[in-house]
């Protein structure tokens, strides 16, 4: 994959249809250059660009009384940010919700992928079943948060089908971000999972249960450890997105901040660009270090 | 695969709670939009449609709708330029950091929204602005695009492996240039996945809200920024119901034809190598 080969695929043509087009056949490395200087220029340039950008900016100030840029480097935001405990509370609560955010993801993925990917025969009822659960994906964000808040408001929907049996709903804060999280992340954790046990062949499951092992134990010791790249290719969707999230706690979460709100706060209201910079290396760094923990796993080519 | 009848039974009692669990909050929504009540009530005791003919009506979601279809159509166009141009690329040649390249290209999606707002936000206040062109309408679609590239490249990618070079390969023997071969060969076949690519582009597009709120210039606002806005207005409730309502029925018909067209749902958000 490292090697160099640009080589012509075929003898070239006996005549090119035209002088331009036969120039551009002989010359692969030519194609190649024209078809990637466009993308690379505004993904290189543009967003890497950009990216490296915020990270010097991370390193300004603003003036207090005037809110232009200082662009002196300092690690003031740094201190700051590593100084305030607000910001370790907020850190480490944003940490908690995504992590309970995978697992009641991947709990939920599991039996329904296991469903489209082995148990339903007709390939129609299998193609139905994964559209069921990709179309919400499009159904648009605050439709969803909307629809979140619907659910968990006083007197909303969970506190009016609990009311037979005397409850109450949890109403708007953590439990409700994280569920409403959930919710929104769930097809981003079912897609990988099915597409990992479409790839387990059936033979394997079977010769477990022929070798008399439970449907537990074929579970633990055959299905899991296969789709183990699946499973964190879709908690890095889940995690990375509940890193960044600051809308649907707004909406459901009461008065809790997760740390994006710190983030968007910070570029909004506080007008304070370089600190909301430096605090989206959080963010960056937990993303980076969790890639690179499961490089090795082959889930990035499950993504 | 063979399952015993009560494991089968079990998975199938999960799915359809899971299935429950994903659709009914959105049923709750389109019912909701029918809801006589002014202020949010569940159940509906009384039904209308003055909420519907209100939200059509209204100044702030006609102007917000179309400057989302604008932005929409305007990132959608420029990732179906790039988006394919890197896709052959990846599938046609084999060169030094060809997985640097799809890294790259899915890395704007594998950020959170937050961090692609606030990086592009810097680099337009500090390159843009001093250069005179301020945050509006092309900023957005500036940011868009960013992160549709990456879902035309999916589509296209993937049947690009899916259908080979050989056919390719055939036209140029019997004498085809490269220009004739991709338009008679190579352009039918990747037809569909680049009109699946498209239509998932501007529904992403058209979703977007964080990297919007980022880079969108006072007085551009798209529809869910026109949502969110108003979520915590009092009185604005119904209307941003029947406005969620008509989103929903909306994107039913484009998303499941972009499904079909591509090559399996689950491409939708899948990169990378082929199983």
């Amino acid at each position: 994959m490292s090697a160099v080969s640009t080589e012509p695929m075929t003898s070239p043509p006996e005549g090119g249809s035209s002088s331009g087009s036969a120039f551009i056949y002989r010359h692969p490395r030519l194609r190649l250059a024209g078809l990637l200087a466009a993308p690379m220029l505004w993904l290189g340039v543009l967003y890497l660009g950009s990216l490296a950008i915020m990270l010097i900016a991370s390193f300004w100030t603003t003036d207090d009384f005037t809110g232009r840029l200082i662009k002196t480097p300092t690690f003031k935001n740094f201190h700051t940010l590593l100084t305030g405990q607000v910001y370790w509370v907020v850190a480490l609560r944003t940490l908690g919700i995504a992590i309970a955010v995978t697992l009641i993801d991947m709990v939920l993925a599991v039996p329904i992928a296991f469903t489209a990917a082995k148990v339903v025969k007709s390939r129609g009822l299998r193609y139905a079943l994964v559209i069921a659960v990709t179309m919400p994906l499009w159904a648009g964000y605050l439709v969803k948060g909307y629809a979140m808040e619907t659910m968990f408001i006083n007197n909303g929907v969970i506190d009016w089908m609990l009311a037979p049996l005397g409850l109450k709903g949890p109403g708007l804060g953590i439990p409700a971000t994280i569920f409403s999280l959930a919710y929104l992340w769930l097809p981003y954790m079912i897609l990988p999972i099915y597409a990992g046990l479409e790839r387990l062949p059936d033979s394997l499951i079977e010769a477990s249960a022929d070798l008399g092992a439970s449907a537990g134990k074929t579970f633990r010791n055959v299905i899991l450890p296969m789709i183990k790249p699946s499973l964190i290719a879709g908690s890095i969707f889940t995690f990375s997105l509940t890193l960044g999230d600051y809308i649907m706690v707004k909406i459901v979460g009461g008065t809790t901040q997760m740390f994006a709100n710190i983030i968007y706060d910070n570029v909004g209201v506080a007008n304070n660009l370089p600190l909301a910079a430096a605090a989206a290396v959080f963010p960056i760094t937990v993303i980076v270090i969790y890639l690179l923990a499961v490089r090795r796993s082959g889930a990035l080519e499950n993504l | 695969m063979n399952l015993s009848k009560s494991a089968r039974w079990i998975l199938g009692a999960i799915t359809g709670l899971v299935l429950v669990f994903i659709y009914f909050p959105l049923l709750v929504v389109l019912i909701n939009s029918f809801n006589a009540s002014k202020v949010f009530s569940w159940p509906p005791t009384g039904w209308t449609t003055e909420w519907w003919s209100k939200a059509a009506n209204n100044d702030g979601v006609r102007s917000a709708l179309l400057t989302s279809v604008k932005a929409g159509l305007g990132a959608t166009l420029i990732a179906i330029v790039l988006g394919s141009m890197v896709a052959f690329a990846v599938a046609r040649y084999d060169f030094f950091g060809r997985d640097s390249i799809s890294f790259l290209v899915i890395l704007p999606i594998a950020l959170p929204g937050i961090i692609t707002g606030i990086a592009l936000n810097a680099s337009f206040n500090t390159v843009l602005v001093p250069l005179g062109i301020n945050f509006g309408l092309f900023t957005v679609i500036l940011g868009h695009a960013t992160f549709c590239i990456v879902v035309v490249f999916n589509n296209v990618v993937a049947r690009l492996r899916r259908t080979g070079s050989s056919l390719e390969e055939a036209a140029m023997d019997l004498g085809a240039g490269p220009f004739q071969t991709f338009r008679d060969v190579t352009f039918p076949a990747v037809r569909s996945a680049l009109v699946a690519g498209a239509l998932l582009a501007f529904a992403l597009s058209f979703d977007e809200i964080v990297v919007t709120s980022f880079t969108a210039g006072p007085g551009v606002e798209t529809l869910p920024q026109w949502i969110f806005n108003n979520l915590f207005r009092p009185n604005q409730g119904p209307i941003i119901n029947a406005v969620a309502a008509a989103l929903l029925i909306a994107f039913i018909a484009p998303v499941y034809l972009a499904m079909r067209m591509s090559d399996g749902p689950g491409r939708v958000v899948q990169v990378g190598a082929e199983p």
